[in-house]
């Protein structure tokens, strides 16, 4: 018997009902309560009564297809991913690692009793078959609870939950993936033992505790549950097991997590609190997520991947697990939460109407953070960077549409510019000037809604923190390198490397920080790119706060001189408002602001293209009670001293800078205008703050 | 018959691991090792077996000098694997110059060991495998000689299973990708080794102290701010906004204030 079979009749055994047959979830629930405990001998089947059930994985297609089969647009509805619900776990949740009862390895939850998770989740992560188009046979994918996307969690400021991750993914696990897995919640303001980090997955037959706790930044000075300034409303959770991302993300394993609260509501009906933006909802209904993949399929419907750690550009547009969907539409406002969960791809989004018209997309949230005012991007604008929605990996922007003026009957059009062929069945492009190759997904408009379009666009939809304090009194300017180059010095055979993926020349150790910041300061970071590689744009991403964009600035080398020119280009309107990924173009650094308040522990800066994070374009860093690290890290990962010799190039340096304070003339640290919340400090508003 | 097989007896050929990618992914041509002897690519070096590698050359002086000495420490973590299911083989980047004899003394004054081959071949059979196996689908880079000395490429044909690192890294990091190819171990076995792990964090929170009530008090932080029922707190936030705090929910407060309040983390 060779090792794999051992292992199979060994999952077998563990995995069969310890209950058997005859015995429904109700019962086991019973008896589970006679004895006070159900203990890890439950199994997933009782755990989860409506759970797909878990497929045997289908071979690996080889060889490579050229593209994927033939499909034909626009002939499957839009799903909308359903909402989580919540449950009670047993065993209970506890402040300390149940490992006894199979929890994973952790530290402590931080602040477990002051955001006392009372409610509770449960998620299967586990394999399943999901079909992405009627002409593609069913695919082998892992989802969360055996769905692609996960199910979308509906939460409110102020009520902590936990989540309850059991790996289920098989032992006996072929070709590309990994049975060990981590979920981070992109960019929850969680706990450093729940924030999922890259070195901290687990194996199958294993779960895991994440306690959320659903605070704004910023609880200690601001209690009970932070500064409401600090709200994120769009979020997404992800596998984030370092070395398999992009495979494991392939594979299925994301979702959406949307927060509500006393401003964004979640529901636009009159008569709420002021302060309430009404902006078009519920959820599910006009308030729609749209996750955004692309992938490259066999003839036998299994997704293809390069080699089995290596992910493909797909061919074909997946919007929310349908290939190339449309979306029935009423004529009045809706809000689509774009996302672009990769593994690479950048997006270029365009609407259009059944002319070929372009149609205006009005932002109202990056990366899930209000912006103070809305933005327009619609192709014919003058500002360059609003002739079309780039959304890099990761990304996330809260878009309303308005359909009010449509015609019923016809269509409109979503875009991406950014070309891409798709092996679509010999279908017409649908509107002038419009290629159904670039065609993402078709909003098929309806007629008039059943009830009057109460929603709103505020033109003032928030107010940024003040940072003039912090930004006074920063520790320093951090500098970032993500490079693609040789590490340490180029030829020299005791000190130089081939080229590799690097941050400041070095690669992922899950144990070594490469950063320790004080808990409570404050530092912009400058985050570089200068050796891109061929070209390559780095969607950088910061786990823990969200930072504000102070300056984007193209580096140029005179070629003769070999003087550095760096040129200021100010701050483009989508990114006045908070961010958590910062596309780092070639030859570009981006200075940003950032606070680390609240939690000790782990967490990291990555690239968010997967490929080159699973080539180790990661970083840790850790908040600490200090003093802040002033390098890059003591030590080079070999253990040879990190002696530093100054290149920008090089790996060993000093990644500190005294803190740059020459911010751009440009620059409007608190933009006007009024507030439906204000802080003190910041005067002049017009509603909500009494005198 | 195992279920695999069932599920894989459409593949012809049947010398090869049900789950391997097979000798028409990997390329099968002949390589000469570094004692002189001939092998084929698929199935002499890849079938069946945990191979580890990576591409270099005798005078490589630039790039190749860390990764080999680091591919030295490797191997001894390999411990009696090495050469009997895990094996590691460095293709020469230029087979003109590094003739087995060449790579014998170099092999030699690297102190390999039984199980690492240095292999020399024809120009295309390498590039087919340098392809194969390190592609970065980027033309420019895939053709460039100093991307590939820093790579590493982990392969388990039984279970198809790839992983990579890069060289020179930490030996212990590089030994820890090559175990996420070997077939998961027993359930018992990763549970021994969890409550292992969980002890090795229980450790450390022991040595970097009581962090959090601690430093709150450090940074004169009253220590129960975020307790709901803490009434200047919350009245400060309300100042603050202007208007009622919401959220949180009555229930959750009433709920936290019977529990009493205690400091997440016990102080040593």
């Amino acid at each position: 018997m060779s090792t794999i079979e051992k292992e199979k009749s060994k999952k077998k055994k563990r995995t069969q009902s310890p209950t058997g047959p005859g015995w429904t979830r109700r019962s086991v629930l019973k008896a589970g309560a006679a004895v006070g405990a159900v203990t890890m001998l439950t199994s997933r089947k009782s755990r989860a009564q409506s759970l797909p059930p878990i497929p045997t994985q289908p071979p690996d297609c080889t060889p490579q297809p050229t593209n994927s089969p033939a499909t034909t647009p626009f002939v499957s509805a839009l799903p909308i991913p359903p909402v989580a619900i919540p449950t009670i776990l047993f065993p209970f949740p506890t402040l300390a690692a149940d490992t006894a009862n199979g929890e994973a390895a952790r530290a402590n939850h931080q602040d477990w009793t002051q955001f006392y998770p009372f409610v509770q989740y449960n998620i299967e992560v586990q394999p399943t078959m999901h079909q992405f188009d009627p002409a593609i046979p069913s695919t082998y994918c892992w989802g969360y609870n055996g769905i692609y996307p996960g199910p979308t969690f509906l939460n409110v400021y102020g009520v902590p939950i936990v989540v309850r991750f059991h790996n289920n993914l098989p032992v006996d696990n072929i070709g590309f993936g990994d049975n060990n897995h981590t979920t981070h919640l992109h960019n929850g303001h969680t706990a450093s033992e729940s924030d999922g980090f890259a070195g901290d997955y687990w194996s199958p037959g294993l779960f895991k505790d994440h306690h959320y706790p659903n605070v704004y930044a910023g609880f200690n000075e601001f209690p009970p549950i932070g500064d409401p300034l600090e709200a994120q409303h769009t979020y997404w959770y992800h596998d984030h097991r370092h070395s398999f991302t992009a495979t494991n993300n392939y594979r299925g394993l994301n979702g959406m997590y949307l927060i509500y609260d006393d401003v964004d509501t979640g529901f636009e009906f009159a008569g709420q609190p002021p302060q309430a933006l009404r902006l078009p909802g519920p959820y599910g209904i006009y308030d729609i997520p749209l996750n955004f993949t692309d992938k490259l399929f066999c003839s036998d419907g299994q997704m293809y991947a390069t080699a089995p750690d290596t992910v493909p550009a797909g061919d074909k547009f997946i919007v929310n697990g349908v290939i190339q969907p449309y979306f029935n539409v009423q004529t009045r406002k809706y809000r689509f939460r774009f996302l672009n969960s990769g593994p690479a791809r950048i997006w270029a989004f365009n609407v259009v109407d059944n002319n070929g018209n372009p149609i205006p997309m009005t932002v109202v949230t990056t990366d899930g953070n209000l912006l103070p005012s809305p933005v327009e991007v619609i192709q014919t604008s003058t500002t360059p960077t609003l002739q079309a929605l780039t959304v890099y990996v990761s990304q996330r922007y809260d878009v309303i549409l308005d359909f009010t003026n449509a015609t019923p009957g016809t269509s409109w059009y979503l875009i991406n510019s950014a070309a891409q062929f798709v092996n679509n069945a010999a279908e017409p492009d649908p509107a002038p000037g419009v290629a159904i190759g670039n065609v993402v997904m078709a909003f098929n408009i309806t007629g008039p809604p059943p009830l009057p379009d109460q929603s709103q666009v505020p033109a003032v939809l928030t107010t940024l923190p003040n940072i003039t304090a912090p930004l006074a009194n920063l520790f320093a300017t951090r500098v970032w390198n993500f490079n693609f180059d040789v590490i340490g010095t180029e030829g020299d055979p005791l000190n130089g490397t081939g080229k590799v993926f690097n941050v400041n020349g070095l690669t992922f150790d899950p144990n070594r920080p490469d950063a320790l910041i004080q808990q409570g300061s404050a530092e912009t970071w400058l985050i570089r790119n200068r050796f891109p590689g061929t070209g390559w744009t780095h969607p950088v991403h910061i786990h823990l706060e969200e930072g504000r964009v102070l300056d984007r600035r193209n580096i140029t080398v005179n070629p003769t001189t070999g003087v550095i020119t760096i040129n200021s280009q100010g701050v483009p309107p989508l990114e006045q408002g908070r961010r958590d990924v910062y596309p780092i173009l070639p030859n570009d650094e981006v200075l940003i602001f950032l606070q680390f308040r609240d939690w000790f522990g782990k967490y990291m800066i990555h690239c968010h293209n997967l490929g080159h994070e699973d080539a180790l374009m990661l970083t840790r860093w850790d908040v600490t009670t200090g003093p802040s690290s002033t390098v890059t890290s003591p030590v080079y990962s070999d253990g040879t001293p990190n002696t530093g010799n100054g290149q920008v190039n090089s790996g060993a340096q000093t990644n500190i800078t005294p803190a740059m304070t020459n911010l751009p003339p440009t620059f409007n640290l608190n933009p006007p205008g009024s507030s439906k919340l204000e802080r003190p400090g910041s005067k002049g508003s017009k509603k909500g703050v009494k005198a | 018959m195992n279920r695999r097989d069932l599920l894989t007896c459409h593949v012809a050929d049947k010398s090869r691991p049900a789950a391997s990618l097979g000798p028409g992914y990997y390329s099968n041509g002949e390589f000469t090792t570094h004692e002189g002897k001939k092998v084929r690519f698929y199935d002499e070096l890849i079938k069946g077996k945990i191979s580890i590698i990576n591409f270099m050359y005798a005078s490589c002086d630039k790039y190749c000098p860390r990764s080999i000495a680091c591919l030295a420490k490797v191997q001894d973590l390999l411990g009696d694997h090495l050469g009997r299911d895990m094996f590691m083989y460095s293709f020469t980047l230029k087979p003109d110059m590094d003739t087995p004899e060449k790579l014998a003394a170099y092999a030699k004054g690297n102190g390999a060991r039984k199980g690492w081959y240095f292999l020399t071949g024809n120009e295309f059979d390498l590039t087919t495998i340098r392809f194969k196996l390190f592609r970065l689908d980027d033309p420019l880079l895939d053709f460039s000689v100093d991307v590939h000395a820093s790579m590493l490429r982990i392969i388990n044909d039984n279970n198809s299973h790839w992983s990579s690192w890069v060289l020179p890294d930490p030996p212990r990091l590089i030994r820890e990708a090559i175990s996420w190819v070997e077939p998961t171990k027993p359930f018992a076995e990763r549970v021994k080794e969890n409550a292992a792990l969980q002890k090795q964090i229980d450790q450390e929170a022991v040595i970097n102290g009581p962090q959090w009530a601690a430093y709150k008090r450090s940074r004169g932080w009253p220590e129960v701010t975020a307790k709901p029922e803490n009434p200047e707190g919350v009245k400060k936030l309300e100042t603050l906004l202007g208007r009622k705090v919401s959220g949180g929910g009555s229930w959750v407060r009433a709920a936290l204030d019977r529990l009493g309040h205690a400091p997440a983390r016990a102080e040593s």
